[in-house]
């Protein structure tokens, strides 16, 4: 039996692209709000689009804290764009958020800039990011109006309206990106890849 | 830095992708999967999908063919046509579109766009308009929108619409000419231009693409943030990498690596 992937689904966007793009890889995947089954997971997916408080209050009203914050700590696991944010310790977003706090560092809004519309949305350069078979300073599609700071764990750089912003991190077995992988074309694929191979 | 992105347009009637020009003459290019899949291969940013035919006949979209979409590419794409409720664009997104384009419908009911918003993201919520110049006094940019294929005049202001349709929730805006549309002599800069800064939202410049230059003047001119191609890439005479390899030699920033 091939190992499972979990695809935590705590009601914070749609889970389709993440799980189609997973199936074209091969990998055996299952899309659950159950804190079992992410405790049993080999490894864990942890997307989100939308607004980190309603996700905050989804990720307590659901169990799952302890399970997503122990998986992050524990097993192979990528986060993606709000599941990466979540990570941190706190965003200004809705008056100001406390997060999981598996990561050390806040999440900001992008300051208004002539010129550079809110949110971010289309294909950005990453600098500084390793990952097999992607060039540095490949393009990935990001959308999202708030930015994780720079910090120990960053794993790969981007710049939007003037703020150089964390567009990977990586600690220990957890990865994760601003960006998204599964809409990313060829080199997305490949940073998933990377990630069913760690 | 930030690129602007080349959007390919499939029009699509019984299945098949179609193209008119004015809404007319239409001829078969292909099947959607195919195409979709020729143009991620060959560099497209993202794809729009709209079914054309759908509320004319009063029926759904076509949701077998956005799943099949959804399995085979890896960028994103949009989906219009078609759509009347908010449990139609949860068909489109939960099938794996990234993004649903309302029209017609949104100038009827604009609550569609506040609540698109509100149950999956503004950022999956694309208001599609279709401006034309104007003399109607009520429309003081000089550009009223319409509906029904450019059919019915609404007595509304088109930079006004955007402006409000961005506030309901809106997460990007695609700005259509019918002036310009599938004529191939370039984008109607004016009206993108008058839109794109009005609004804090992305804008989509389309219609009368025939020529990397009217590319370069959707983004430089008329501050386009991205912008639909149909007929110059459809019939071959352009390829998205040899669009974005003149774009690039007039210093706009495209994805080049894919």
């Amino acid at each position: 039996m091939k190992e499972q992937t979990v695809i935590v689904d705590y009601k914070a966007g749609n889970l389709t692209s993440v799980r189609l793009a997973f199936d074209a890889l091969g990998a055996e995947t299952l899309v659950t709000s159950d804190p079992e089954a992410v405790r049993a997971a080999a490894r864990v997916v942890f997307p989100g689009v939308g607004a980190a408080a309603s996700a905050m209050a989804n990720l307590r009203a659901l169990g799952l804290v302890e399970a997503v914050r122990e998986a992050a700590v524990a097993k192979p696991f990528l986060g993606i764009c709000l599941g990466m944010q979540i990570l941190f310790e706190h965003s200004e977003e809705d008056g100001g958020v406390d997060l999981l706090g598996v990561l050390p560092g806040r999440v900001r809004r992008f300051p208004t800039v002539p010129g550079c519309k809110v949110p971010e949305i289309g294909w950005n350069q990453v600098k500084g990011l390793s990952v097999e078979g992607v060039p540095d300073g490949s393009e990935f599609y990001f959308v999202h109006s708030y930015y994780a700071e720079k910090g120990p764990c960053t794993a790969g750089v981007t710049e939007y309206a003037g703020v150089e912003f964390t567009a990977a991190v990586r600690r220990g077995r957890l990865f994760a990106t601003q960006f998204h992988p599964e809409k990313s074309g060829r080199l997305g694929l490949a940073v998933l890849k990377g990630f069913l191979s760690c | 830095m930030l690129t602007k992105r080349i959007i390919p347009c499939l029009d699509v009637r019984a299945g098949r992708v179609t193209k008119g020009v004015k809404f007319k003459n239409n001829i078969d290019l292909g099947d959607p999967v195919e195409m979709a899949v020729a143009y991620s291969d060959g560099g497209a940013d993202e794809l729009v999908f709209y079914d054309i035919t759908a509320s004319a006949e009063r029926r759904p979209i076509d949701i077998g063919m956005v799943a099949a979409v959804a399995r085979t590419i890896r960028i994103p794409f949009a989906v219009g046509g078609g759509v009347s409720t908010t449990a139609d664009m949860e068909r489109v997104i939960l099938a794996g579109a990234e993004k649903v384009s309302v029209n017609s419908l949104a100038v009827r009911n604009p609550e569609i766009i506040r609540e698109g918003a509100r149950e999956f993201g503004a950022q999956c919520v694309v208001l599609g308009m279709d401006p034309v110049r104007s003399e109607n006094p009520a429309c003081p940019s000089g550009y009223e929108v319409t509906t029904r294929g450019f059919r019915e005049f609404t007595g509304m202001d088109a930079v006004e619409w955007a402006r409000r349709a961005a506030d309901l929730g809106a997460g990007e805006i695609v700005v259509n000419s019918v002036d310009a549309d599938g004529t191939r002599a370039g984008f109607e800069l004016t009206v993108t231009r008058l839109i794109a800064d009005a609004v804090p939202v992305p804008v989509v410049a389309s219609g009368g693409a025939g020529e990397p230059a009217h590319l370069a003047d959707a983004f430089g001119v008329a501050h386009a943030d991205a912008a639909i191609v149909a007929g110059m890439v459809h019939t071959g005479d352009w390829t998205i990498a040899q669009i974005k390899d003149e774009l690039a030699a007039a210093g706009i920033p495209v994805r080049r690596t894919w």
